[in-house]
């Protein structure tokens, strides 16, 4: 199938295209696609395109799906501590 | 490896730096950073540009990166989009003694040819709709303000300087600075050892410990800044609003999201990066009460990142009289995104000996000998 008709990243509407594009230009880490393209970056998070990518990245550097590191996660999307939710409550009623 | 100038950090000062440095022909130059790129202070800031300040040496560097900005993208020959947008800063006055002060500080603005005026509350609310009309009581308004995305402008920098031959190596950290005799020899990263003479300390939240690789003392420390931004939405919102008093900046971005961030006054001084609820919490009250329709809009992500702050909530950029070769890009207190035009040209001045373009012996390290500062810029959230 034709790489410009692939959606890799829904939120943001990026094609595996483009991130073949980026990967070439010599950006290898999540981190570095993320901030030319904004891959991860929408309401999602990189819930459903983290795998897909760092899929797409072990093939491009040939190395073990295993050292390609995903994004980092972010609030809100992590878990809560049971107790940041004690304190957060403390002063409700 | 030998190299004429090292730059520590990769961030917008050191990309702006090294591509002056390499733009007025110096070769070997190379950078160390040891994350990805804009995985510093750069690449987790607001990003937005203004020269509405209450200093007129700000108001100068503001005003000439502005300058710079609006050529840059044509300048650095960016194959892709830098964002800028250039809809204004409205900075919001709550209560009489904030009135006063920035009537004042329009009038400096407009001394050195920035285009800010006073707005009365309903001409306000003709630019920014939405605001509170409750507890705005003025404001002024800057049309050639704007904001910028950080992570594509560093990039232009970037790329613009690898062109001209810079080498960079991110992911890589410099752990030692050897110096002889008062004289700098070598630097020694995870992987190289450079034969140089010069450095720069360009290393944002870091330039504290890279001042003492080399035993040079920065009266610096960094503190945790957070920031949210939201899902993104139709056009509503022209340009960033803030507010000292009630500590709120708040911008849509090209991209529809809402960015929005405060400063919290009891924060430590130390490396902590991370994000807390209090932060939401407050960020949400603070929102909503300037800007009621915001409330309707989810939080999609939280940060934090380092503000490196000096005395006087000014940067310290120069050499210093504490080793000869090694030179300062830091402090810059929450500020540094929109000075980095400047930064780069000033220390490419300095490094290479030319007569910098505006006088900036008010920026020198010098000026915290034997002074307590507590004079400061209050225009900063
Ligand atoms: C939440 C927030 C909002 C902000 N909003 C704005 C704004 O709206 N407008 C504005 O103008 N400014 C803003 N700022 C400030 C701005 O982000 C910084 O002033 C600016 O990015 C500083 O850039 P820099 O290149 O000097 O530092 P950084 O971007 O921090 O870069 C320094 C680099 O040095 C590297 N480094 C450190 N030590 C070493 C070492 N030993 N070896 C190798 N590398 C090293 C780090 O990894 C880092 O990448 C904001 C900051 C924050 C945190």
């Amino acid at each position: 199938m034709n790489p410009n008709n692939i959606i890799i990243c829904r939120c943001e509407d990026v094609t595996l295209q483009e991130l073949h594009d980026v990967l070439e230009e010599g950006y290898t880490t999540f981190e570095d696609v993320k901030r030319i393209l904004r891959i991860g970056m929408g309401p999602c998070q990189g819930n459903s395109c983290g795998l897909l990518v760092q899929r797409e990245i072990a093939k491009v550097l040939k190395k073990p799906l295993q050292e390609v590191q995903i994004h980092k996660t972010r609030p809100l999307i992590t878990g809560v501590k049971l107790q940041s939710i004690v304190e957060a409550t403390k002063n409700e009623r | 490896m030998n190299a004429n100038v090292v730059i520590i950090g990769g961030g917008i000062s050191g990309v702006a730096i090294a591509y002056n440095l390499a733009k007025k022909g110096m070769k070997d130059i190379v950078v160390f950073d040891d994350n990805y790129m804009t995985g510093g202070a750069t690449g987790r800031c607001g990003a937005g540009v203004r020269q509405q300040w209450s200093s007129k040496g700000n108001c100068i560097m503001a005003k000439m990166s502005i300058d710079f900005f609006e050529r840059a993208q044509e300048e650095l020959e960016y194959h892709r989009d830098v964002e800028f947008k250039q809809e204004g800063y409205l900075i919001v006055a709550t209560t009489d003694e904030e009135d006063e002060q920035f009537s004042k500080n329009v009038a400096l603005q407009n001394e050195v040819g920035i285009p800010s005026k006073k707005l009365t509350l309903e001409e306000a609310l003709q630019i920014v709709p939405h605001l509170n009309k409750k507890i705005v009581k003025s404001a002024t308004f800057c049309p050639t303000d704007g904001h910028l995305n950080p992570f594509l402008m560093t990039d232009a920098y970037y790329t613009a300087a690898k062109k001209l031959g810079v080498q960079f190596f991110y992911r890589e950290r410099v752990n030692e600075i050897v110096v002889k005799d008062g004289v700098i020899q070598k630097v020694i990263t995870d992987h190289h050892e450079v034969l140089t003479s010069k450095v720069v300390n360009a290393a944002g939240g870091y330039s504290y410990e890279v001042g003492q690789m080399a035993g040079v003392d920065i009266p610096v420390y960094s503190e945790n800044h957070e920031i949210l931004v939201t899902e993104p939405i139709e056009k509503i919102q022209g340009p960033m609003v803030i507010s000292f008093s009630k500590n709120i900046y708040c911008q849509q971005v090209p991209h529809g999201s809402f960015i929005m961030g405060r400063s919290n006054p009891n924060v430590e001084h130390n490396h902590d990066i991370s994000s807390s609820h209090e932060f939401l919490d407050e960020m949400a009250k603070t929102a909503v009460e300037l800007l009621p329709p915001l409330g309707q809009l989810r939080v999609i992500r939280q940060w934090g990142g380092s503000y490196n702050v000096s005395p006087d909530r000014q940067p310290i950029l120069g050499d210093t009289d504490q080793l000869e070769g090694y030179y300062l890009a830091c402090g810059f207190s929450g500020h540094g995104f929109m000075f980095a035009p400047m930064t780069g040209l000033l220390l490419s001045e300095i490094i290479l000996n030319q007569p910098p373009t505006i006088d900036m012996s008010e920026l020198h390290i010098s000026r915290f000998k034997n002074s307590t500062h507590n004079t400061y810029e209050k225009s900063v959230v």
